[in-house]
């Protein structure tokens, strides 16, 4: 994906010099092996600070929440999604956006690759669909499909759904991608065995919310956690209220996720959160054929009315 | 000082020696990291790590911690009295805490203990511990510790540096404390093996290096205008990731819970990343922007602490906020500008 | 070693609706245990924790003087948990109170000299307990002219009316109470936002004049020009800042304004201190 830098500097500084934008918002190269920053880029001279890799996981959609400069975004499939669900939910209108699609072939997972070495990763390269890691004393070479995020490689949607410029020619989705397997397994669990499973899901949760703060549908201006009158939610870490927080904002995001990943990512202790997301992500395809952020035309299920909406659950 | 000889073999044998007179805390791997906790009996350290994903420093400042309890029960003749939590406050050691973590208390420590306030809890609770830290032989290439006043073999917040020498541990003593825990386990051969090579290697192994000697001659006002916080704050996501895994971040919040007819108040960590932190009743935010609070991070730990206290920053250098920023925020390049910063005309962010 | 996060046990002795919206109460508290009064000794300006079981704690300052014994009172506005919960507590009820915290104004700085008191609103607590302090036979011989400049939107939001009306007949204090606006025909006194009534009542600066200034923050902001045309030097006009608090120690981390605490540091400050000072406040 590397060219796709070139690309999408080109069309920056095309974007900034006719003025059609007031900013661009990309990646800049990172400090850390498989790390980039988001940032922003407000003259067409800056552009060369644009890069894009196989690193840029973190959704940008959340980086325009509320802004009022036209802007030039890029965006993954995932990200233009949350576009979408921005744009329907009032957090950005469209004619502020110029969206730079970035057809994406799937984010590294860089816990994996942390994960299969016992030394420190010191950097992270790609070429020819390989990936080099090298460490201290190694260099080892992977197939870059092993390495996939785990939202990655269960994508469906890897082209942007809406664009006004291309950094690079559309790419083939991926066919018959069985999304839920891991999903269907908890489901079949007796309920002593889920509870098990949310409680250890969850033991090394610190509350820090990095996954609600990485996540571009939670921006709300007070969260409920953070309520005080009334209070919903304990502070502390007692795992009750921990639970009671990761359930809750499971829930908010019903409906609008689109597994962009960006809350695993985030999370400084490597809790799957998207087990909860996903769940409801399936229950919204089998109970409203609903994927969320494909149109603009329509409103997400549970914030619309539909006379033929399922009740089955009303016993 | 002293350096004492600890065979491997002897290691399990020492620690169930010493655990009548101590609660052991050391780091454990637990799902894809290691973190500090308490030790079961018989359980031991595992020291197959650079350094662990949370700091140590809840062995002294718990995340969630218990203050006061109270009945609000008006049968009761103490109702809505607070009444001290008992604590426990037993001698306890922590095996395998990294120099840089265990300097932090030292900087902490002015925060918790001070001419005018003594914090009981953070007090009682650091009193009563030994720091038997373990030397780094391989510091990560995100670790800057000897540019933040420490180093891989620093002692000055251990009371035992532990050095793994292959099958053996060196044990150089640094303070009574320590040389009782070492006397509790029973390990007493004396050797006058030399870590200072050791020390040196470990040393010429940091590779990441940060210049802070100009930060206490910059002026605040002029620092804290500087345009650079625009860009610097733009990724950031105001989670509580930096502040949580920081070794020397130490804001809390005070809260009560109560249940029926009882109540605790309790103290857990709070961040100055989020916006509670410092929201007005009238809904007024002194710091209500993204800006203001990485703003606030920084200039707390690499301006108001070093005028504050005159003697370096509020950082150890561990990396840990580096390591673990979901965007990439890198203290690092923040206080390289910071040092260098020269006002310009025009610079303006209040 | 003494804790400083446990609040000494007190007893809510009487509770005053001071104003016409019922947003403000006096609550004055009596020590469960009398040792703990000596323990509390406080001077004006300063500000302590009130502790209620179940809710948590608020900062308020304090509304009693020093030289009024056998008790403290705070006037607490109805904003939040903590203080919405206090409004809804009746005489009797047991709480705490933790304290006192902070500095207090600066007593032996003003020792001799001019003090011109300005406030705003319900910020008026502090400079109640000052005024009774210096009002006070054994004190009021240490202090020269006292000025007092103090506004509120109606007659009916003004704090402790009665207390106004008595200084108001006394010639060793020079009152100027204001309101914003009234349709009482009986209003005797001035009609006007406090920094007008400052412009036209405050007396000129000189080096023995300093100015006490507490309001909401739309008046300081008007108030400090007017000062500024008066000729006060930023030394001697004195401010006292509020911040979210928890701990009031300085330990928790939450209320500093650059290197230093508003619980600790503060909450009183010079306007040339706070110039050097970021605007996190």
């Amino acid at each position: 994906m590397s060219n796709y830098t070139d690309k999408i500097r080109e069309i920056s500084e095309r974007l900034l010099k006719e003025g059609r934008v007031d900013m661009v918002i990309g990646f800049k190269q990172g400090t850390m092996p498989m790390m980039n920053e988001p940032c922003f880029v407000k003259k067409p001279e800056d552009v060369s600070k644009l890069v894009w890799d196989s690193h840029c996981g973190i959704n940008l959609a959340n980086y325009l929440t509320d802004r009022k400069e036209k802007i030039g975004v890029i965006a993954k499939g995932c990200d233009s999604r949350n576009i979408v669900t921005h744009i329907i939910e009032n957090k950005i209108k469209r004619e502020q956006l110029v969206i730079i699609g970035v057809p994406c072939k799937g984010m590294i997972d860089r816990r994996k690759i942390a994960s299969m070495s016992d030394a420190e990763i010191l950097s992270v390269a790609e070429q020819n669909g390989k990936v080099i890691v090298k460490t201290k004393d190694a260099e080892k070479r992977y197939e870059r499909t092993d390495l996939l995020q785990k939202n990655c490689a269960l994508c469906v949607h890897r082209n942007p759904v809406i664009y006004d410029e291309l950094a690079a020619d559309l790419v083939e989705e991926q066919k018959n991608v069985d999304r839920y397997a891991d999903i269907r397994e908890i489901e079949a669990m007796p309920p002593d065995e889920k509870w098990h499973l949310f409680d250890d899901l969850f033991s090394a949760c610190i509350r820090c919310y990095a996954c609600r703060n990485a996540c571009p549908l939670c921006y709300c201006p007070t969260c409920f956690v953070d309520e005080s009158r009334p209070q919903w939610v304990g502070k502390s870490t007692d795992p009750i209220d921990t639970k009671t927080f990761h359930f809750l904002r499971a829930y908010h995001c019903a409906g609008r996720c689109t597994d962009c990943g960006a809350c695993e990512r985030a999370c400084p202790v490597g809790i799957n959160m998207r087990l909860l997301t996903r769940k409801l992500e399936k229950d919204c395809f089998e109970s409203f054929g609903w994927e969320a952020g494909l149109s603009l035309d329509q409103r997400p299920p549970l914030d619309v009315y539909k006379t033929n909406d399922p009740e089955d659950f009303i016993k | 000082m002293k350096v004492i000889k600890i065979d491997k073999k002897d290691w399990a044998g020492g620690l169930d020696k010493a655990s009548s007179g101590y609660r052991f805390f050391g780091p454990v791997e637990d799902k894809e990291c290691h973190n500090f906790k308490e030790l079961d009996k018989g359980e031991l350290p595992d020291f197959n790590f650079s350094n662990t994903r949370l700091s140590a420093k809840s062995v002294v400042f718990p995340q969630t911690e218990a203050m006061f309890e109270y009945s609000l029960d008006e049968n009761e003749a103490d109702h809505h009295l607070m009444k001290e939590c008992r604590k426990n406050d037993a001698p306890r050691a922590v095996l395998g805490i990294r120099p840089c973590d265990a300097s932090a208390f030292l900087l902490v420590k002015r925060n918790f203990d001070n001419p005018e306030y003594r914090d009981p809890w953070w007090v009682k609770a650091y009193e009563s511990t030994t720091f038997a830290g373990l030397a780094c032989n391989n510091p990560c290439a995100s670790c800057f510790c000897t540019s933040a006043g420490c180093g891989p073999f620093d002692e000055k917040g251990l009371d035992v540096l532990l050095v793994d020498a292959g099958d053996h541990f060196l044990a150089k003593v640094v303070t009574e404390k320590g040389r009782k825990m070492l006397a509790a386990a029973g390990w007493n051969a004396e050797t006058d093996a030399d870590i200072e090579a050791l020390k040196k290697d470990a040393e010429s192994k940091i590779s990441s290096f940060v210049p802070t000697d100009k930060l206490k001659d910059k002026t605040t006002m002029e620092l804290y205008n500087a345009a650079f916080w625009e860009e610097a704050a733009f990724a950031c996501l105001n989670c509580g990731t930096c502040t949580y895994s920081c070794p020397t971040c130490w804001c809390f919040d005070i809260q009560d819970e109560s249940k029926g007819k009882s109540g605790i108040r309790m103290r857990n960590w709070d961040s100055c990343m989020y916006p509670l932190f410092t929201l007005h009743g009238s809904g007024h935010n002194p710091r209500g922007t993204k800006i203001h609070r990485v703003r606030q991070r920084f200039m707390h730990k690499l301006k108001y602490y070093v005028d504050k206290y005159g003697d370096g920053i509020q950082c150890v250098g561990c990396g840990r906020c580096i390591r673990l920023c979901p965007v990439n925020i890198d203290i690092r390049k923040i206080c390289e500008k910071m040092n260098s910063y020269e006002p310009k005309a025009g610079d303006c962010n209040r | 070693m003494q804790n400083p996060y446990l609040p000494y046990p007190v007893r809510i002795d009487s509770i005053i609706t001071e104003t016409e919206d019922r947003n403000l109460k006096t609550f004055r508290f009596v020590f469960l245990n009398p040792d703990d009064e000596k323990k509390f000794a406080y001077q004006s300006g300063q500000f302590a924790e009130l502790s209620v079981t179940g809710k948590g704690e608020i900062p308020i300052g304090i509304a009693s003087s020093p030289t009024e014994k056998g008790f403290v009172t705070f006037t607490v506005n109805k904003v939040g948990l903590v203080s919405s919960y206090l409004h809804s507590m009746k005489v009797g009820d047991i709480m705490g109170i933790r304290g006192p915290m902070g500095h207090p104004y600066p007593w032996d700085v003003l020792k001799g000299k001019n003090v011109v008191i300005i406030g705003g609103g319900f910020a008026f607590t502090t400079l109640r307990s000052s005024i009774i302090y210096m009002l006070h036979p054994e004190n009021r011989s240490k202090f020269k002219d006292i000025h007092v400049i103090y506004g509120a939107r109606t007659p009916g939001m003004l704090l402790y009316k009665n207390e106004l009306a008595a200084w108001e007949k006394r010639d060793d204090i020079r009152m100027n109470i204001t309101v914003d606006g009234t349709k009482d025909p009986d209003w005797k006194y001035n009609v006007g936002f406090v920094p007008t009534i400052t412009e036209k009542k405050a007396p000129n600066a000189d080096k023995d004049t300093y100015s006490i200034i507490c309001g909401p923050p739309i008046m300081i902001k008007f108030t400090q020009p007017v000062l500024d045309k008066l000729g006060y030097a930023h030394d001697h006009i004195i401010m006292s800042l509020e911040n979210r608090m928890k701990c009031g120690i300085g330990m928790c981390g939450r209320c500093n304004v650059g290197k230093d605490f508003v619980c600790k540091d503060g909450p009183v400050f010079t306007l040339s201190q706070l110039e050097t000072m970021p605007q996190e406040y």
